[in-house]
């Protein structure tokens, strides 16, 4: 299905993107649907992108539901890895 | 009938008059033929609707898909356009019934047009194709698969989609549907709901539902491709079309 279901946060930060260049990123959209690329009916996709820099700006991941949460682990357990007062973990 | 055909990239005028990419397939040839509007995917105007736009020109007709992306993200690659429409919220109806309507206009103002003009989607496009017949003066209509033509989509849904029962009065051209028996969006409960609603509306309506197929089992370039189901949606579609585009 095309789930349309499309979650959108701000970003602070930089990913390398078209042609090896890096680039501000300032916006992050997740959405479980279609892929592009990957061979699965659904996954969980995150385009970090830099709209105001033009559609191109993007760089984009598409995960099976299995491995975006690992990645959600990962993620949180580098976080909780790092002093609190480097992560501004409360 | 020959196999030779042209394809191209052009501009039409879309809704309010906006000017907006397409692509264009002809078969060779001055004979009077119908025409026929694809709706892409939510993933966007990208080479496997293009092959389809070429299919309808294999097949005989002249075809076109209108890019609604093109106002969000002129000249960009598909996956990208279809990144940013989605970021901002996807495109309204109104904009995809004034594009489509353009896009038959096109369609009818070519020296070869019969005045005849069909409209089909998948996916996404699917929904939009009975919100086209509902609002776009078109001879047929084909539903691949489209979600939410009935039911209810979740709270909270950003993409601003709603069900399109209070249009069906509206229908204003033959339907053909085609969906897979495992689909959940739309669950074989919403197709049974959509062929009731369509009999009590009187509305002419041919539905054709598969074993062993899910979502998108057209797409020979995904996983969900099931060549059964979409072999015969083939066959189905070129039934229905000579038998509402012809002449």
């Amino acid at each position: 299905m095309c789930t349309y279901a499309t979650l959108t946060a701000p970003m602070t930060g930089s990913a390398k993107g078209p042609n090896g260049s890096w680039f501000r990123v300032t916006d992050a959209t997740v959405y479980f649907d279609h892929p592009v690329h990957a061979m699965a009916e659904h996954t969980l996709n995150i385009d970090l992108a830099a709209p105001a820099k033009g559609p191109s700006a993007r760089v984009a991941v598409e995960l099976t539901a299995e491995s975006a949460r690992a990645l959600i682990a990962a993620i949180q357990g580098a976080l909780d890895s790092a002093p609190a007062e480097m992560s501004g973990a409360r | 009938m020959g196999d030779t055909l042209t394809a191209e990239t052009i501009r039409i005028s879309g809704d309010n008059g906006d000017e907006i990419e397409a692509y264009l397939a002809r078969p060779d040839g001055s004979a009077a033929r119908g025409g026929v509007v694809v709706i892409h995917h939510l993933p966007g105007y990208d080479r496997a609707t293009k092959e389809i736009v070429r299919r309808f020109a294999e097949l005989g007709y002249d075809a076109i898909c209108p890019n609604l992306y093109w106002r969000q993200a002129p000249g960009a690659a598909p996956d990208d356009a279809a990144a940013t429409a989605r970021a901002q919220g996807g495109i309204p109806d109104s904009q995809l019934v004034g594009d489509v309507g353009g896009a038959a206009a096109y369609l009818r103002s070519l020296d070869t047009s019969n005045g005849k003009v069909g409209v089909i989607g998948y996916c996404s496009g699917g929904r939009q194709t009975v919100l086209a017949a509902c609002n776009v003066d078109v001879d047929a209509a084909v539903d691949c698969y489209g979600a939410y033509v009935v039911g209810t989509p979740p709270e909270g849904f950003p993409l601003k989609v709603t069900n399109l029962v209070d249009q069906l009065p509206h229908l204003r051209a033959p339907l053909l549907g085609l969906f897979g028996n495992d689909d959940q969006h739309p669950s074989p409960a919403h197709v049974d709901e959509l062929d009731e609603r369509l009999t009590e509306l009187g509305k002419p309506h041919e539905f054709h539902r598969y074993d062993n197929a899910g979502h998108a089992f057209f797409s020979t370039d995904r996983p969900s491709y099931r060549v059964e189901a979409a072999n015969d949606g083939w066959e189905q579609i070129t039934d229905f079309y000579a038998t509402h585009l012809g002449g």
